[in-house]
């Protein structure tokens, strides 16, 4: 058994439905995302479109992140899932520096690497990803690849010579699929990124990698201490008058 | 039309595509930072002056440079220790730093990596333990008055050969603890600008540049003809590394991130004029003065020359270091 997902971008509407259903699921904290839809516009008025573009893990089977991780807190389970064992993550970002695809973040509150992992628990009981379920287009496609007879293999199968992965040259060989994308939407160097592409906010990179409250000699003293509750508003206590660094 | 849109195919090219990101989140800024370039500078000493030790003692009589026995394990000893704190401290959960050995997972660079400069570290702490014992007998047989310490130093004196014996082994492994990091790097798929085999001969010429820099300033002692090798060696790895520099930053068509990281950096900016005070600072001027000195044999602008080495070593790796960073991946 080997899982996959596929996304229909003829489909999916940008509703950001599975954006916020992962975020309740997974209890994903402020300030980090498993999963984002990115929008993007292409073309010159008055002939444009726009785009929407599911991000998440790629639950490669040649998964960079986990040939790097020291300790094996990032491994394979049976069905193909790229998984992340927390408790055993030592924080060292190796993964971040190794995903091609930006989909491993530091978690704000446990000061560890997470990611998608297809809703790992949900597979476990029978259900589906939260993001799958919550779809109002079915744009989100998942299941075994593995089995011809699959509803994700029947996909793939019928639309041949449309299935595209991001970054193939990377030799990751990904497990998620898109139908009805380009190099314009796959492609991060094929579209720009300008100033003030957030909707409330002009806020482009994080200033913040993990905990932003817990500075170097915190790290040290956390388990001796009492670790506060998280005021929201700090995570969003940025300088959002403009871009702080990148600039692609 | 600047570098980056020749090299790709011209349909997949902003101006091309016109495509814009219009709505987003924001994305990670710089995850490994000042913490990890003052870890791989500090590396680059602890196995650079091992490297040019070994040829020194090769080359030289120990008497035309007294103070090398000893001295060349504390420089390295230092230098490892803050190696190892600043990979430490830039761990998010450092206790946790003991599932390395407790769960290794031997496909990662990080881990091989962490035993074999644990074993190195450990190694270089017997060489300076009996090198401090040989060199400072009188202090720790009367002066000393911590008694483990003198006992240890006693023990370490009557196995004074065990030096020499140990030091091929040390210099064996200080070429893949030198190198490691260039597999991490090689490891980091997402970071194409470090996606080279050049990045290992780099690593070797910053140890080095840092150990002969390190070396010089404890040289004041030493015969005219092992300072002029010091400045040999010095003026060769900084040559070749800004060599290296160059040809990197200036024809490196290694893929399509790559080249976008650079023409970034090629735009100006901050890192722009970091990575050429850097360039200009610890590459260009030590050379010509290293390789002024090595006629006249001026210790205080050899030392000079070392200083700024080891400083725009340190500017070089940054810039490398965090630039392939800010290149947003999705």
């Amino acid at each position: 058994m080997k899982l996959g997902f596929l996304v229909d971008l003829n489909l999916c509407m940008g509703c950001k439905g599975c954006e916020v259903a992962c975020k309740v699921e997974n209890d994903v904290p402020l300030s980090s995302w498993r999963l984002r839809v990115k929008y993007i516009d292409i073309g010159t008025f008055p002939d444009t479109s726009r785009s929407f573009t599911p991000l998440r893990c790629n639950h490669c089977e040649n998964a960079p992140c986990e040939r790097i991780c020291p300790v094996s807190a990032l491994h394979y389970l049976e069905n193909g899932i790229v998984n992340v064992d927390s408790e055993r993550c030592i924080g060292c970002a190796g993964c971040m520096m190794a995903c091609p695809y930006g989909a491993i973040y530091m978690d704000p509150e446990t000061n560890t690497a997470d990611k998608c992992t297809y809703c790992a628990h949900r597979i476990e009981s029978g259900m589906m990803p939260a993001c799958v379920v919550v779809c109002p287009v079915e744009a989100n496609i998942f299941g075994d690849v593995e089995d011809d007879h699959s509803h994700i293999s029947q996909y793939i199968m019928a639309h041949q010579g449309g299935v595209q992965v991001r970054k193939p040259e990377k030799h990751t060989d990904p497990k998620h699929y898109y139908v009805g994308g380009g190099t314009y939407t796959l492609d991060p160097l094929a579209h720009q990124r300008l100033e003030g592409h957030n909707l409330f906010n002009n806020i482009t990179h994080l200033k913040h990698n993990g905990d932003p409250h817990h500075g170097v000699l915190d790290r040290f003293l956390a388990p001796f201490t009492s670790h506060g509750t998280h005021d929201n508003k700090s995570f969003m206590n940025f300088d959002n008058t403009h871009e702080q660094e990148g600039g692609h | 039309m600047n570098k980056r849109e020749v090299t790709k195919m011209v349909e997949h090219t902003i101006n091309a595509t016109h495509a814009v990101v219009t709505l987003d989140v924001a994305l990670p800024g710089i995850i490994w930072g000042w913490m990890i370039t003052l870890n791989m500078w500090a590396k680059s000493i602890g196995t650079g002056v091992v490297f040019v030790a070994a040829y020194l003692f090769f080359r030289h009589r120990k008497e035309a440079m007294p103070n090398l026995r000893w001295a060349m394990p504390v420089i390295s000893f230092v230098a490892l220790n803050v190696f190892l704190l600043f990979t430490l401290v830039d761990l998010h959960q450092p206790y946790r730093m003991i599932n390395i050995f407790l769960h290794p997972h031997w496909t990662s660079a990080i881990t091989v990596g962490a035993w074999m400069a644990s074993l190195f570290t450990l190694l270089i702490t017997i060489l300076m333990v009996i090198g401090l014992a040989d060199q400072f007998t009188e202090y720790f047989k009367r002066g000393c008055r911590v008694a483990p310490v003198k006992s240890l130093m006693s023990f370490a004196g009557k196995n004074s050969g065990t030096y020499e014996k140990i030091l091929p082994f040390v210099v064996f492994l200080a070429v893949p603890v030198t190198a490691y990091t260039a597999i991490i790097m090689a490891e980091s798929s997402a970071r194409e600008l470090w996606q080279a085999p050049t990045e290992v001969m780099q690593m070797i010429w910053a140890a080095l540049m840092a150990g002969s820099a390190a070396l010089i300033m404890v040289s004041g002692s030493w015969s005219q003809e092992a300072r002029k090798d010091l400045a040999l060696i010095l003026s060769i790895a900084v040559f070749f590394s800004f060599a290296m520099y160059m040809g990197e930053y200036f024809f490196s068509f290694k893929s399509a991130e790559a080249e976008a990281t650079l023409a970034y950096v090629h735009a100006g900016g901050e890192y722009n004029v970091e990575f050429w005070f850097g360039m200009v600072l610890g590459f260009i001027a030590p050379f010509f003065l290293a390789t002024s000195t090595m006629k006249n044999d001026n210790v205080t602008l050899l030392r000079f020359a070392a200083i700024l080495a080891l400083v725009g070593l340190y500017l070089a790796k940054d810039v490398w270091l965090k630039i392939p960073q800010m290149l947003p991946l999705s």
